[in-house]
């Protein structure tokens, strides 16, 4: 805020003419004037945005007075009674159903990794014909790029949704619905990444007489892998997270088993749940980095 | 092309293993390793009861379905859907402003720089750990069953998910600050709330503006399925026209909710450019849901 001040001040400084020191602080003040309106009326627009979408989204001040305190009560009513004298009868009592919900969080990571391997096989195929420096011709480049976009947009559990019905209820759905999804976005970083392969390594391996599956095999790969999998790990502990609520529509997973609780309000088995999942996601996110630092770390740190 | 000389080609594998082809070691492992992996994926197919059978039979049921999407037709409900897709913008809009003001003192808090008490750290970066761990979309569903059904469960649900992510992200944001700012202030006799004000703020200011910005652009995405567990928006009329297999009404909805979210995402890009500067770039592209 202040250096356009000091700027001009040198510039005025250079002139003979006046006091120097009035025309400084008469341009400051225009200038801090306009940064004020400017800040004002950013304030204002930001004013006027919340309003109208307070409005649309039936905000209140009373709901939210009496929501606060409901959501303290809620929390506290899923906290479980653990005692240390009977650490160990508590602790079964609260995870009663243990086996059944590690169960199905096993299935919820099973369903995030066959998602996971798909969308990646998916994305693999597509991502080649969506890079600007590889695509055989613009409509092949502009078509890849178009159905990754759409593939992208749509949320996991629209396709979900209609998965379940297509393919009934079960892992299947989740599966397909994930793998979808996984390859719209990675299939954009993989192109993304591809395009950053420099021309004149790819002038090299045509050079030497490549063909064009030949380039990318040789040309592109080496070079691209140590960050397609990286991406593809990071990918796998968010769909981890999303696979544990696409049970929520009927496809898989651990959030049917949560969804009935929540709605059934059996508080302890809430709290129960979400601990194993919090856990749950913890681990495949230790091990992913471990992974991520065991097969890319030597490379990327050259 | 002249053939390639092997006899010169054999010298150079004998006296550098390891250039011209693989090490034996080295591809026989990658075989194993390969191997490995496909049964693994194998074995979980087989354990969350995937079959092909089933899969080629659905994908017939879902060509009927994709036929009967064509034309997309609204059927009268073209106010109603203006509005819920509002509904869930104003959602994003208002879950990621309120998440950011919440994630400002936080941001601060969890600063290993400005608060030096690692307890406070710790206990605050778990914390956001935690919120951070359970999806947007279970939250939701709890809100609903503390303030009903409607958009404002869904606001909270945005705005304490983002929470735990922009808050972390913000304290990053401080931990990065450069310090010589701060000393500067120190030495002119201000206090420690002086060099969070004078020194620090001016420079997290823009990254905390492009992180809210980018995550608006990433709530309005997953705004759009919060009516599906009844946390307001598009995603009401969405998942009940699936429940009746209205498939053209669905399509109509899906062709709604595409250039809306791109809209957004433009928006939010362009705002991003303005506040960064020339340096503007996305946060973290993994993050996209």
């Amino acid at each position: 805020m202040m250096l356009p001040s000091v700027r001009s001040m040198t510039s005025s400084a250079a002139q003979p003419s006046g006091d120097a020191v009035a025309m400084v602080e008469a341009r400051r003040a225009e200038l801090r004037a306009a940064k004020r309106r400017q800040s004002l009326l950013l304030l204002v627009v930001l004013a006027v945005a919340v309003l109208v979408a307070g409005h649309l989204g039936e905000v209140s001040w009373q709901k939210f007075v009496d929501g606060l305190p409901r959501f303290g009560r809620y929390i506290m009513r899923t906290m479980p009674q653990l005692s240390l004298e009977s650490f160990g009868a508590d602790m079964s009592r609260w995870m009663w159903n243990f086996r059944v919900w590690v169960g199905l969080l096993v299935d919820t990571v099973l369903i995030a990794f066959v998602a996971t391997t798909l969308g990646v096989a998916g994305a693999f195929a597509l991502c080649f014909a969506a890079s600007d420096n590889l695509a055989p011709n613009s409509i092949v480049y502009h078509a890849a790029r178009r159905t990754l976009e759409v593939l992208r947009t749509v949320p996991e559990l629209v396709f979900a949704l209609l998965f379940v019905f297509a393919f009934g209820l079960g892992a299947m759905a989740g599966v397909l619905a994930i793998a979808l999804h996984t390859m719209g976005v990675l299939g954009k970083l993989f192109s993304e990444i591809n395009e950053t392969v420099s021309d004149r390594a790819l002038e090299g391996v045509v050079a030497a007489g490549a063909a064009r599956g030949q380039v990318i095999r040789y040309g592109v790969v080496p070079r691209v892998l140590p960050g397609f999998i990286s991406y593809t790990l990071l990918r796998f502990e968010i769909n981890v997270r999303s696979a544990s609520v696409i049970g929520f529509v009927g496809a898989g997973g651990i959030g049917q088993e949560l969804m009935f609780v929540i709605n059934q309000f059996i508080y302890r088995d809430i709290s129960a749940i979400l601990l194993l999942l919090i856990i749950t996601v913890a681990l495949v996110d230790i091990l992913s980095e471990w992974l991520r630092h065991r097969i890319i770390g030597g490379e990327l740190q050259r | 092309m002249t053939p390639p000389d092997t006899r010169r080609l054999e010298d150079l594998a004998q006296k550098y293993p390891g250039t011209v082809r693989p090490r034996p070691l080295t591809l026989w492992r990658r075989r194993t390793l390969i191997i490995a992996f496909l049964i693994a994926f194998l074995a979980a197919a087989q354990a969350l009861g995937l079959a092909p059978g089933a899969f080629f039979s659905g994908l017939s049921d879902l060509g009927i379905i994709t036929r009967q999407m064509w034309p997309p037709t609204s059927k009268g409900f073209f106010v109603e859907y203006l509005h819920a897709l509002a509904e869930t913008v104003a959602i994003a809009f208002l879950g990621t402003i309120a998440a950011s003001i919440i994630s400002v003192p936080l941001g601060f808090l969890g600063a290993r720089n400005v608060v030096r008490n690692g307890f406070i750290h710790f206990g605050l970066r778990r914390a956001l750990d935690i919120v951070r761990g359970v999806d947007v979309l279970i939250w939701a569903l709890i809100f609903v069953s503390v303030v009903g059904l409607g958009p404002f469960a869904g606001i909270l649900a945005i705005a304490l998910n983002d929470t735990g992510v922009l808050a972390k992200l913000y304290a990053e944001a401080v931990e990065n600050a450069d310090r010589r700012a701060g000393d500067g202030v120190r030495a002119a006799g201000g206090g420690q709330a002086d060099v969070a004000r004078l020194a620090i703020w001016p420079q997290v200011f823009p990254v905390f503006l492009s992180n809210s910005l980018y995550f608006f652009e990433a709530n309005t995405r997953s705004a759009t399925i919060l009516g599906v567990v009844g946390a307001g928006g598009i995603g009401f009329f969405l998942a009940d026209r699936i429940r009746v297999n209205a498939w053209s009404d669905v399509a109509f909805i899906i062709l709604m909710i595409l250039p809306t979210v791109a809209l957004i995402d433009w928006l939010s890009r362009y705002l991003r450019r303005k506040a960064l500067g020339r340096a503007a770039r996305d946060p973290a592209p993994v993050a996209e849901t």
